[in-house]
């Protein structure tokens, strides 16, 4: 009950009642996190990426064409990207049951974004305690400019997130042309404002609490965890009981825990949290502590580690299950594999063309006067090519038949479909029974002479006997 | 309630039970308060702009009703807008179908895409009642389907049907012929649809009772062949293919057509057979059809599977 009330206490923290101004500590996995961070670059300068003299990767959503590294994706494809889906989500899933929440603490866009706009606030108002001090203070001169300039860079740098976001849907080299001159469209314009002020809010202003509150991963987290997963971690067995390091005492004499309860790790947290209360909700399993303890550590002649990377079951002495080991590793692993390998099909399998065949219902048949009986098909072929192609429709069929409307070939505009409509006429004699397989087959050739064709099975019916 | 807090200095709201539960006094956190008034500004904001707040019976001359908003929107007008929108993107092709004859639009295959879209509807609103959604006729009714045609299946003559509608007439045999020759003239007609020759004294028949007025001398429904091709028909059956014109075909329907007739005044059991015009000329539907309508029907129906 006490522990409950005593938890209120720090809910003021928890909801952004009071800005959590992190201190920042060098260490390894400081480092790590820069570098993990630095993978965002590839969304600021992907868009300039050049393949065959077009952007490698544009998602050209007004045309409905999806271009990456010269294969061209196009909404009919759109089953791939259930399957990409369905391998980050389950990427995801194996990362935390590993590791934990990684991807919070290293890759995600909130927590990356907000440690940019941090290391800038640090830069122009100083350490923790100056923040804190320069936000009490009355407004002057000096405030008013470093503030200015603080909101300012953070406003730049959500611009420049917008900017680049539109850049892999509008294409660079278009984006700078039209955008300053106010050519650009209004969705444009409007994407660009929403992220500029999104970046702004989110990584200038709520920050952690965007973690806490708005981000529906974090709360998953819970059911993806147990107890073989690798968090950092707080040893109590070592730890406990904390004491504060007493004047001329040496590192012997001590009578507690390693814990000298300088409180740093919770100092650098950049959501808040105190880890030596364990794995909780706020925490973004960042490392950060780590270093932090690991320095203070090193300083009063103890061994690291206090904090690490560690199960529960470690810390509490219980046997490690190996990674091979463990159920979910095979079965996460398995569904990557199958997304992946149906992925890989998908754009190995890409034709330039493509054909369908729609039976007419109404009527499912006709008889026509010379005894034969008639079948309308609606064929949609579709050039999924970068160029305008000529296509030869033919059918065949175990029995013979006669296809009409199919005489001329047909002209297919590049990523469009086009309707064609024909008949097949089969001697009522010749129709084995109420039904017959008809195969349809386009051909078509390239620019450079290749042969492509496709081909679609559909069915011809007739009359009961 | 206590008189006495035994929690100082936490925020509570003095409210207690079991000694030590209490109620604390923790405000929302700050962005949740922002957000709360910003929604209920929009909300405020949105209520002056559109259509939103009820008006009492006494607050105003319509007695009710609600306010309209400063903006004026209303849902008939967005949609009158996009029917605008619409007719734009239509008006290039429509300009174009009214100059155009419907052989020259068949000839253009991206207008053919459109009339056929534009006239499916049509189709479904004036036609599909009697000849079928997908012109496979209704029973009783011509396929529109088949290469089978009794006025003829060219495009000049579609229009022609469409705009001026068409009336059969084939006179009832009941009293003109016995019961014998009736009888004859059935089975005659059945070996012709089954790709027969035709007996002897069947063709004698058929001419001796004047049938080929109508049917031809060929009993195929064409009266003559003019030297430009066009082909000419009072609209009678053609009987030498295995299309039968009144369901279910057969011995029995050729007999009851014979007997009784098409369309004739008095005799109770004559055939129906009637298509309203739709065109501006004539008839109980006069001008329901604009020209360019039955244009685009024309080239719907020559395009079902059948047209010449």
């Amino acid at each position: 009950m006490d522990e409950l009330y005593a938890e209120a206490h720090h809910w003021e923290v928890n909801t952004g009642g009071e800005t959590i101004h992190a201190k920042r500590m060098p260490g390894k996995w400081r480092r790590i996190k820069w570098l993990a961070s630095s993978v965002w670059l590839i969304f600021f300068l992907g868009p300039y990426l050049r393949w065959n003299g077009n952007q490698a990767v544009l998602f050209d959503i007004p045309n409905r064409k999806y271009h990456l590294f010269g294969v061209t994706v196009l909404p009919q494809d759109f089953w791939m990207l259930s399957l990409l889906l369905l391998f980050f989500a389950i990427l995801l899933a194996v990362v935390t049951a590993l590791v934990g929440r990684a991807y919070c603490g290293y890759f995600c866009f909130q927590t990356v974004w907000t440690d940019v706009f941090t290391w800038i606030e640090e830069k122009l108002e100083g350490s923790p305690p100056q923040r804190r001090k320069l936000d009490k203070a009355p407004l002057d001169a000096r405030k008013v400019r470093v503030k200015v300039l603080k909101h300012a860079i953070w406003l730049l740098i959500g611009f420049l997130t917008g900017f680049s976001f539109v850049a892999w849907f509008y294409g660079a080299g278009p984006l700078w042309r039209d955008f300053f001159v106010g050519d650009a469209n209004v969705a444009v314009y409007a994407s660009v404002a929403l992220f500029t002020f999104g970046t702004y809010l989110l990584a200038g202003w709520l920050r952690e609490q965007v973690c806490f509150w708005l981000c529906p991963y974090a709360r998953i987290q819970g059911v993806m965890l147990d107890k073989s997963t690798v968090v950092p971690a707080y040893d109590e067995a070592r730890g406990e009981p904390r004491g504060r390091l007493q004047k001329g005492q040496s590192s012997a004499d001590r009578t507690v825990g390693d814990c000298v309860d300088c409180n740093q790790c919770v100092a650098v947290c950049p959501t808040g949290v105190d880890i030596r209360n364990g794995q909780q909700e706020g925490c973004i399993t960042c490392g950060l502590c780590i270093d932090a303890c690991d320095a203070v550590m090193d300083k009063v002649g103890k061994p690291r580690g206090l904090i690490r990377y560690a199960s529960l079951d470690e810390v509490e002495g219980k046997p490690v299950k190996p990674m091979l080991m463990r159920a979910r590793v095979w079965v996460y692993t398995g569904i990557l594999a199958l997304a992946l390998a149906g992925i890989m099909y998908g754009l190995s399998s890409l034709e330039a063309i493509e054909v369908k065949v729609l039976h007419e219902r109404a009527p499912l048949f006709v008889q026509l006067s010379d005894g034969s009986v008639q079948n309308k098909y609606t064929l949609k072929v579709l050039n999924k090519s970068e160029q305008d192609l000529t296509v030869r429709i033919s059918a065949e069929s175990s029995a013979p038949i006669i296809l009409l409307g199919a005489e001329e070939p047909l002209l297919t505009r590049s990523g469009e479909v086009t309707p064609m409509i024909v008949f097949v006429k089969i001697k009522r004699s010749d129709l084995p029974g109420e039904t017959l397989p008809v195969t349809f087959h386009a051909t078509t050739t390239l620019s450079d002479n290749t042969e492509i064709a496709a081909e679609r099975e559909s069915a011809f019916f007739g009359p009961s006997r | 309630m206590a008189d006495h807090n035994p929690f100082p200095g936490e925020n509570n709201t003095g409210h207690f039970w079991d000694d030590n539960i209490r109620e604390l006094n923790n405000p929302p956190p700050k962005w949740w308060m922002i957000a709360l008034w910003v929604s209920i500004a929009w909300f405020v904001l949105y209520g002056i702009l559109y259509p939103m707040y009820p008006v009492l019976p006494w607050q105003s001359q319509e007695g009710g009703g609600f306010t309209k908003g400063v903006l004026g929107w209303t849902s008939i007008k967005e949609f009158e807008q996009g029917m605008e929108q619409v007719a734009e993107v239509r008006a290039q092709y429509e300009t174009q179908i009214a100059s155009m004859t419907p052989e020259q639009i068949l000839d253009d295959p991206g207008l053919t895409q459109y009339t056929l879209a534009s006239a499916k509807v049509l189709f479904g609103d004036y036609c599909a009642a009697c000849h079928g959604s997908g012109g496979q006729g209704n029973p009783g009714y011509p396929v529109l389907a088949d290469d089978d045609w009794l006025y003829g299946g060219s495009m000049a003559k579609i229009v022609e049907s469409v705009t001026n509608g068409r009336k059969g007439a084939m006179t009832a045999h009941q009293n003109i012929l016995s019961e014998a020759e009736v009888d004859q003239l059935s089975q005659f007609t059945v070996s012709l649809a089954d790709g027969g020759e035709g007996s002897e004294a069947g063709w004698k028949l058929f001419n001796e009772k004047g049938c080929t007025a109508c049917h031809g001398q060929q009993a195929n429904g064409i009266l003559a062949e003019l030297p430009d091709g066009t082909i000419v028909t009072v609209g009678a059956a053609n009987l030498t293919d295995s299309i039968w014109r009144f369901e279910p075909g057969g011995y029995e329907s050729a007999k009851h057509t014979i007997l009784y007739g098409v369309n004739q005044p008095g005799v109770e059991q004559t055939r129906d057979a009637v298509m309203p015009a739709f065109g501006d000329s004539a008839g109980s539907l006069e001008g329901k059809l604009e020209p360019d309508q039955i244009k685009k029907l024309a080239v719907y129906v020559h395009s079902l599977g059948g047209g010449q």
